[in-house]
């Protein structure tokens, strides 16, 4: 490393080539929730930084855990946060409604959110157990498929589609990286084909289904649930190139642009910034995302590839699906935008999945202790 | 089985497969960029514009009204400053909870919060709904502090419309109020959304609704997603609508209506030289200035009960049997056809045709009767003779030609232009053959003749100046020129003497002497039987069943300027209907003597019309309280009253089997009008 010429070694041991960007892209979404929050600090900007402070110090103390310590809490770590899906459930049912968090006095805390590192790493350790014959066998699958299924019903009876979702891309992601035969995938692509007419008129609560028929023609109802994807689309391409200017975007600051600080930061930043600032955002997406899938294929062993291959997944999820949402090409789901969004449980999320790749990539630079 | 599975066939499945997942999250990213520069720059101009129609609203002015003028110019109906609450049902988010807040706010009965509920009920979502009007200041203020919890609901300071004398004006002026779903219908424009407009719904404000509603101004307003104001960008005044001057003389009008006091009636003024209708008032009435607002339950119950019908305007929608009031024209017919104005009949109380005996309302007989004598003693029998002679074809002939039975261009929504019978017509309408019987009902007004009080007055303005006066109602400017009646001779002075003579003669109403030195009246009374003698005396008993008084007149005698008409509904004969004339036609000459006289009466009667009105409004709402029918919609109330005014009118059914028995005092009043 050329920073190891220069820094001490402990600060060069960090990986500042992903850390300078994520600070970056905070800082931006920090003055896109300025700007959202009518040119104030409070309540969203200076929380979010806060937020971010912290959890990137958490990461970074992750990022010391050996390898040993992670393989062996994966598994009481998944069955942990599975633990806290069903007390949500729960308490949700005492209370009379659903409910998604749980109030730890000190934070608002939701487990679904958790799950989405956690499935990576138990199936991570999961596939790393499992010896290296049985791969394209029965075995390799069914033990999977439960793991994930479990967190993915919890979640779906909250019901909260959106990280199901994100639970089962996550798995699915580890599970083809973990090299279970093709025909299986394109099966289970085959299946879902034919699985979601029918999910969608069985399986899907009414206003999930709205929001479903509204992605496809948004028009059709322009005030009602089509109002945010128009709204949305609105602000965006009223930005233009360069945007119309930090503070003047008169979609969010008037109130039109629904969810302008979480969902839909992207189009609050999108009309004050314009497509520079939304091809600045894309851009350091893709530096995090390229240096994961690096660290992914430095590791030596199955275990860390999986793990930071996973971790890549899950960060692209939210961000993809969540800029597709925004710009008109996927429903409304309640996914927010990584370090951009204001949100406790998808700061924490993100940077313990941020936590994880540092962690691998310290691995990756130490010498084999465990071979 | 595959080939041999290993930790490094793993190691490569996991390389080639993870640059898969990096291709697939590439792509997704350049997809991404190429949406939003497909977006924010090649539909940049599009979704621009959606941000600027979603921060600016557009909401319009609504133009000042023009005012109605009268003669002289001043107002009769005008704008004044006032503060105001409307609700769009669209917008609210409890309707219940926001009714219950108003109501507490503005201080509403039970009654006027009912009126509300049905106001939002019957009203389409975008449709602009009336809650107040006219309100003071502080509760003014007090809406506005609690806007916040009021989502739909309008506050703003406007213009209202207010017609200064009220209910003397109801009829011929009409009412304004928000604009129904059928009329937005008709008339698809975003002004007919805007709160605080009104459009014409009856009357003058309906007939001229294009000249007197202006150009709206409008206001640049920037507004968050909820509809709350930023700060305005940019205004653009209105254009206020274009006054209208009427013909009408607004002191007469109020005049006359008033002094038509507790009767039920009309009195239509006109003036001989120019056609211009300077009074045209028709009581009871209602007060266009209540209305505006939506018509309120009680009034409308209390207005739609009384069987004086103050709703409809008798002047153009009341048909009468003009009674003796013909006879001048009868006479005029005679003298045209040749009669001499001295042939002369002996009256001896009846008139025998064949084996049956007409009478005369004088059973005692009138003498020797010549053609002044008739007129001004209104002999019965003098006109069934010679009518037997002449046949009805030159009475109903000269009907027509002093514009009974006709009707006029003037701007109304509604004339109803009565029946001037011929054996023609009755052939036509029963399939009878015209009989003598019906001639001398004719001649005396009575049987098939219908007329309304427009007409009759008409008919007194072309007797009075041998002229084809034709009534108007808006000043333009021209001076009107009318063409001769071309009456034979000296025709014309001879019914005007004999109108002369009813009144400053030995004739039937001497007491309507115009209390005005130096200006005579001419005229001529008239009693409409409505049921047979049998049935009722005409005078006391079921006000349904008293005769209707009626008098013509015109004045100065020896230079007609103004001729007038009065009817007044079951008044028990003419002498409900001359003091009157008398009265009116004595405000033109001498206003303060009238005046008098009128604040007299009104000591008796408990007050003005508007008073009154006001009075018994109050003593029927506080009997009545909320359990009554909502009142229709103003742009169904006009056509509900022209179809009752219609169906009221008394053309029998049957063809008349027989001749009227006059009564014997023609000129009798049922009440104290004689001073």
């Amino acid at each position: 490393m050329r920073r190891a010429v220069t820094l001490p070694a402990p600060l060069a041991q960090i990986p500042w080539q992903v850390i300078l960007p994520i600070a970056l892209l905070v800082a931006f979404g920090g003055t896109v929730l300025y700007s959202a929050a009518g040119g104030s600090m409070s309540p969203y900007a200076s929380s979010h930084l806060l937020r971010f402070g912290v959890t990137l110090s958490m990461a970074l103390v992750m990022s010391f855990f050996p390898m040993n310590l992670a393989r062996l809490a994966a598994f009481p770590v998944y069955a942990a946060v599975v633990v806290l899906l069903m007390l949500v459930e729960a308490l949700g049912a005492i209370g009379g409604g659903s409910q998604r968090w749980l109030n730890l006095g000190f934070m608002v805390l939701q487990p679904s959110e958790l799950m989405k590192p956690a499935i990576v790493l138990v199936l991570a350790w999961f596939y790393h157990g499992l010896p290296v014959g049985l791969i394209g066998t029965w075995r390799a699958i069914v033990p999977a498929a439960a793991l994930i299924g479990l967190p993915m019903l919890l979640v779906l009876l909250q019901p909260d589609l959106g990280t199901a979702l994100a639970i089962a891309f996550g798995g699915a992601v580890v599970m083809f990286l973990a090299g279970l035969p093709t025909k299986w995938f394109v099966g289970g692509g085959l299946a879902i084909l034919v699985t979601i007419p029918l999910a969608y008129f069985f399986g899907l609560q009414d206003y999930q289904r709205r929001r479903v028929t509204t992605f496809l023609d948004p028009e059709s109802d322009p005030l009602g649930a089509g109002y945010h994807i128009t709204q949305s689309k609105i602000a965006i391409g009223s930005g233009g190139l360069f945007g119309k200017g930090f503070g003047n975007g008169s979609q969010s600051s008037l109130d039109y642009l629904p969810e302008p600080h979480t969902d839909f930061v992207f189009a609050t930043m999108a009309e004050e910034w314009g497509l520079a600032g939304g091809l600045f955002v894309l851009l350091i997406f893709g530096l995090v995302l390229r240096w994961g899938l690096t660290v992914a294929r430095d590791a030596e062993d199955r275990f860390s590839r999986l793990l930071a291959g996973g971790m890549v997944a899950t960060i692209f999820f939210y961000a993809a699906v969540n800029l597709m949402m925004v710009m008109g090409m996927a429903p409304v789901v309640g996914i927010p935008l990584p370090f951009m969004s204001h949100g406790g449980s998808s700061m924490l999320t993100n940077m313990i999945c941020v936590g994880t790749l540092m962690m691998v990539n310290r691995w990756n630079r130490q010498p084999r202790t465990n071979y | 089985m595959e080939p041999r599975i290993s930790s490094n066939s793993l190691k490569e499945t996991f390389d080639r497969r993870s640059f898969v997942v990096g291709a697939v999250q590439g792509g997704v990213g350049l997809l991404l960029a190429a949406r939003m520069g497909y977006i924010a720059v090649a539909e940049n101009e599009k979704y621009k514009m959606e941000a600027e129609s979603n921060r600016v609203n557009l909401s319009l002015i609504p133009p000042r009204r023009g005012w109605i003028l009268d003669r002289n110019g001043s107002p009769l109906a005008s704008n004044r400053s006032d503060f105001r609450v409307d609700i769009i049902p669209e917008r609210l988010s409890d309707r219940e909870a926001t009714i219950d807040l108003l109501a507490k706010v503005l201080d509403f009965d039970d009654i006027e919060r009912k009126d509300l509920a049905d106001r939002i009920e019957s009203a389409s979502s975008y449709q602009v709904v009336p809650v107040a009007s006219g309100l003071d200041f502080e509760k003014y203020a007090a809406l506005t502090v609690r806007l916040p919890e009021l989502p739909g609901v309008l506050p703003q300071q406007s213009y209202a419309r207010y017609y200064p004398t009220g209910t003397s004006v109801g009829h011929l002026i009409g009412y304004v109020g928000a604009p129904s779903r059928e009329e937005y219908d008709l008339e698809p424009q975003p002004l007919l959304l805007t709160p605080g407009f009104k459009m014409g719904k009856d009357g003058l404000e309906k007939q001229f609704e294009q000249e007197l509603r202006g150009v709206p101004g409008a206001r640049r307003v920037e507004v968050t997603a909820t509809g709350r104001r930023v700060r305005d960008l940019e205004t653009r005044e209105d254009v206020p609508g274009d006054p209208i001057r009427l013909t009408i003389d607004g002191p007469l009008q109020d005049y006359a209506a008033r002094r038509i006091g507790l009767e039920s009636g009309s009195v239509v003024v006109i003036d001989c030289l120019t056609g211009d209708l300077m009074c045209m008032a028709s009581m009871p009435s209602f007060d266009p200035n209540s209305f505006s607002d939506g018509i309120g339950r009680v009034e409308y119950s209390m207005l739609s009960e009384n069987d004086r019908v103050p709703l409809r305007n008798k002047v153009l929608q009341g048909l009468y049997p003009p009674g003796s009031t013909v006879k001048p024209m009868v006479a005029m017919s005679f003298l045209e056809a040749g009669l001499s104005p001295d042939a002369s009949v002996v009256c001896n109380g009846g008139l025998r045709v064949g084996n049956r005996v007409f009478h005369c309302w004088n059973r005692h007989g009138h003498g020797r009767v010549d053609m002044a004598k008739g007129i001004y003693q209104s002999c019965d029998v003098y006109f069934y003779h010679f009518a037997q002679q002449l046949g009805m074809n030159v009475i109903s002939e000269m009907a027509r030609r002093c514009g009974l039975g006709q009707q006029f261009p003037l701007p109304v929504a509604s004339q109803f232009y009565g029946t001037v019978p011929d054996p023609e017509w009755k052939l036509k309408k029963y399939g009878r053959e015209w009989q003598a019987f019906d001639t001398v009902n004719a001649t005396i007004g009575q049987g098939y003749m219908l007329f309304n009080p427009l007409q009759l007055a008409v008919y007194a303005s072309r007797i009075a100046t041998g002229r084809t006066v034709m009534p108007r109602l808006i000043m333009d400017g021209k001076t009107p020129k009318f063409g001769s009646m071309n009456f034979h001779g000296d025709h014309v002075q001879v019914i005007q003497n004999a109108m002369s003579d009813v009144i400053n003669g030995p004739g039937t109403a001497g007491r309507a002497r115009l209390p005005v030195d130096d200006v005579l009246m001419a005229g001529k009374t008239g009693t409409a039987q409505v049921v047979s003698l049998n049935l009722s005396n005409g005078k006391t008993g079921p006000w349904k069943y008293r005769d209707h008084g009626l008098f013509i007149c015109f004045a100065p005698f020896n230079n007609p300027r103004y001729a007038c008409a009065v009817v007044i509904e079951h008044g028990g004969g003419s002498g409900s209907a001359y003091p009157i004339a008398r009265d009116v036609m004595t405000f033109l000459f001498d206003p303060a003597k009238a005046l008098d006289a009128l604040h007299g009466f009104e000591k008796q009667w408990g007050g003005t019309a508007q008073q009154r009105l006001e009075k018994s409004y109050a003593a029927y709402a506080a009997a009545a309280g909320v359990d009554l029918p909502p009142a229709p919609a103003s742009i169904k109330l006009a056509e509900k009253v022209d179809a009752e005014a219609r169906a009221a009118i008394a053309e029998p059914e049957t063809p008349v089997t027989d001749a009227l028995v006059p009564r014997e005092d023609p000129v009798a009043s049922a009440n104290g009008n004689l001073t």
